[in-house]
């Protein structure tokens, strides 16, 4: 006889919890073969504040982590992923994906974790700069997160598209609110669950599911959202999110990228969601001693 | 002599003889000087004794287009030079601008109205270098984007403001040029004439035709060149209001953007601070060009038990600030750029005052002609008070205490703007706690108000994005792939 399977209840992730959705409504994913597969989180407006407010409270102590310890947080991701590798290429292929392709995925997936766990206490050497001034200051630029970072993934990669956003957005400090592919929604909950158990504090990542019409809107509204990366969305949906984040002059970023491409990775995802603070002090200038003893 | 007897000021002005400003001035085209096709003038008054000094063209949509088509028409030909041919026009711009330094820093004044020790020491010299650094960096892209394609954007559209005119023109073309981008420029309407002598150092300096290209004219003007198809890329500085029109505008475009918008500057003094030094600063944070600064040190924080101390030595201090005429060497406070400015400033005192904060200005001698305003202090205020929240541009400071290092990081980083903040005190570890948590793009400590072109400047939040200086200026105009 063929064993009952043990189904899965979607949820979502916010402040470090897995709640479902305080509205109580759900949508209907089905597998490949059209049947309904999952009943997941059609979340509100309010979860978005929810999630903003949880990543709000986050941010502060994630961008004070040493880089090194969140360098080694990434690291942990990439590493519980590693073990969770058939899981994930299960639900992709559920959700159609040729084992194959699936498969290659889940591969670039773990490399871009990696790739940007290593980057983490790098990449402000690279950006900074001691600037040499004409009076008698020492003056220097570096790097600081941008803050609370809202994330649009690409609708067609539910996986790697969203890695390849949210990994340099949470290398960098930033604290991250993610809004999943509505039709393929599966692979961002349980991702929620490897971030779960890889040491990332309660907050950092936040995940919902849900029709983006309804939820991309207050998100890219929403006045303690810093900045909003965005992928592969066409401009009829992206026009209206730009237009409305502009009332708090949210950085906007939208990359059009084939994130499959092992090159479509870099120094400048995490740059971009960056701010540059140049700070100025005096040097004194008594005495004669010159430095050339 | 008396003891009481006041010692008067001699005047100290500086010659204005030199300094050549035409009747007229048409826009500066595709090299050549057109005139405006709505056969519009406007008048440049100067704000320090209300006098006409020139008529200035009115560009409207059709001359827009015309600049815009010139600089598209050069791009092919500036964006394919040799990098160090680039370099060697953009270090002719700067020796030619030194070489013009003091008439520069005359009209600038007569302009705007801000004092000629500023304009001749502050001013001019930081606009040359501006072009100087700038130069040097044509030929060096590479270093400045390792493992990346650089390519130049295309035309920019590069709108500045009345506060330092020539050197916002300088913070904007001169970057551009040297990434390989072609410029049409809009200075204020109310502080043309040194961007059109700088048009005409452009010229002099043989810049092939059409590769920057300067307008003059007002908001429509501007609108006019946010819109316009062909461009690629939009410099704005000016309000946080404007610039979300702007940004707005471009929702959805390939137009690129930086925005350079307002402030409400926190300048923190801590009880261990040298109280003489950091009264110098608040007075440089705030008064320095009547206070025009996005930047300002517009919202002091004393701590308590230095309060008291503090606005004593301050109040002191005002009374020794001479206000008045911008050409006199004396002269620490200038004229108010222009009439609608002043009466913003003085709608703000009244708020201020109505919302019951207690005032404090010196008695000063005003010129009776033009536009001046006394510098101004607000004791007591509460964070919620309308002239603590809104950036009021002019040399009014408000002043607020505190007790506890977190007290002061969360009154100074609540307020929707984050472009920079002054920190006061003798303690290094201090000093570094506040620097990372201030939210601000620029941080001085224990000085404020400072600039040079290697130091990058722009601000967090609604204060605006992208930078203008150092290195990380080239990046507001180049393409990487």
């Amino acid at each position: 006889m063929k064993r009952i399977e043990i189904l899965k209840t979607y949820k979502i992730y916010i402040g470090g919890q897995f709640p479902r959705t305080e509205s109580g409504r759900y949508y209907t994913v089905n597998n490949s073969e059209g049947k309904a597969h999952a009943n997941v989180c059609l979340c509100s407006r309010k979860d978005v504040r929810n999630a903003v407010v949880a990543a709000r409270k986050a941010q502060g102590a994630w961008a004070e982590r040493s880089a090194f310890n969140r360098g080694q947080i990434l690291y942990r991701i990439a590493e519980m992923f590693e073990g969770r590798k058939i899981q994930f290429i299960d639900e992709l292929t559920q959700q159609g994906q040729t084992k194959k392709a699936a498969q290659a995925e889940v591969n670039m997936a773990i490399e871009r974790l990696v790739y940007y766990a290593g980057w983490c206490d790098k990449y402000n050497q690279i950006l900074s700069s001691v600037n040499p001034v004409s009076s008698s200051h020492f003056n220097f630029s570096s790097c600081e997160p941008m803050g609370v970072v809202g994330i649009i993934p690409d609708q067609q990669s539910p996986l790697l598209g969203l890695i390849s956003l949210l990994a340099p957005v949470i290398a960098g400090g930033n604290t991250a609110i993610v809004l999943a592919s509505v039709d393929y929604p599966l692979c961002a909950v349980t991702f929620a669950e490897v971030l779960h158990a890889s040491d990332v504090p309660g907050g950092v990542v936040n995940i919902l599911t849900g029709a983006l019409q309804e939820t991309a809107p207050t998100l890219s509204s929403h006045m303690d959202v810093n900045a909003l990366v965005t992928s592969n969305l066409g401009n009829e949906v992206n026009t209206p999110l730009q237009v409305a984040a502009v009332d708090n002059l949210k950085r906007y970023f939208d990359y059009k990228q084939d994130w499959n491409n092992s090159s479509a990775q870099g120094l400048h995802f995490i740059g971009d969601l960056q701010e540059i603070k140049t700070t100025w002090h005096p040097i004194e200038q008594i005495g004669g001693a010159t430095s050339s003893y | 002599m008396n003891k009481k007897e006041k010692w008067p000021l001699s005047p100290s002005l500086e010659s204005t003889q030199h300094a050549s400003i035409k009747k007229q001035y048409s826009l500066f085209i595709d090299g050549e000087w057109v005139k405006p096709s709505s056969g519009v003038y406007f008048p440049s008054i100067n704000p320090a004794d209300e006098s006409h000094l020139a008529s200035i063209a009115h560009a409207n949509e059709k001359d827009v287009h015309l600049a815009v088509q010139a600089a598209r028409k050069a791009f092919p030909l500036w964006s394919k030079l040799p990098a160090s041919e680039r370099a060697k026009y953009i270090f002719r711009i700067a020796r030619i601008m030194q070489e013009k330094a003091r008439e520069l820093a005359v009209i600038e004044t007569l302009d705007g109205g801000k004092p000629i020790r500023e304009s001749r020491d502050i001013d001019v010299p930081l606009a040359c270098n501006h072009f100087f650094y700038y130069a040097g960096w044509a030929d060096k892209l590479a270093y400045a984007f390792p493992n990346r394609t650089v390519e130049p954007l295309g035309v920019a559209a590069q709108i500045i403001p009345w506060n330092f005119p020539l050197l916002m023109a300088a913070w904007k073309i001169a970057p551009a040029l040297a990434t390989g981008n072609t410029v049409v420029l809009k200075p204020a309407e109310s502080t043309s004439l040194t961007a059109l002598k700088l048009a005409e150092i452009i010229e002099e300096a043989g810049l092939p035709k059409g590769v920057v290209n300067i307008i003059t004219g007002f908001g429509d003007t501007g609108a006019a060149m946010v819109n316009h198809p062909d461009v690629n890329k939009i410099a704005f500085t000016g309000s946080t209001h404007v610039g979300k029109i702007i940004q707005k505008a471009i929702a959805g475009s390939s137009k690129k953007a930086t925005l350079e918008l307002g402030g409400k500057s926190a300048n923190i003094i801590f009880d261990d601070a040298p109280i003489d030094q950091a009264v110098e600063g608040i007075v440089n944070g705030i008064f320095f060009n009547q206070g025009h600064v996005c930047c300002a040190g517009s919202r002091l924080f004393v701590q308590e038990n230095v309060a008291e101390k503090v606005i004593r030595k301050l109040k002191l201090r005002l009374k020794s600030l001479y206000v008045g005429n911008p050409l006199d060497k004396n002269t620490d406070i200038g004229a108010i750029n222009s009439k609608e400015q002043l009466e913003t400033i003085e709608s703000y005192i009244a708020i201020g005052k109505k919302e019951g904060a207690e005032i404090y200005q010196p008695t000063c001698n005003i010129p009776k002609k033009g536009y001046y305003c006394p510098p101004t202090l607000f004791i007591n205020v509460a964070q919620s008070h309308r002239i603590v929240q809104e950036e009021i541009f002019g040399p009014v400071l408000t002043i607020q205490t505190f007790r506890t290092v977190d007290e002061v990081i969360q009154k100074a980083n609540n307020t929707p703007y984050g472009l920079a903040a002054g920190v006061w005190t003798d303690k290094g570890s201090r000093i570094f706690n506040l620097t990372t948590k201030l939210k601000a793009g620029v941080v001085w400590a224990n000085t404020y108000n400072k600039f040079d072109p290697t130091s990058p400047f722009g601000g967090y939040k609604e204060s605006g994005y992208g930078r203008e200086g150092g290195v990380h200026g080239l990046s507001a105009y180049v393409k990487l792939s």
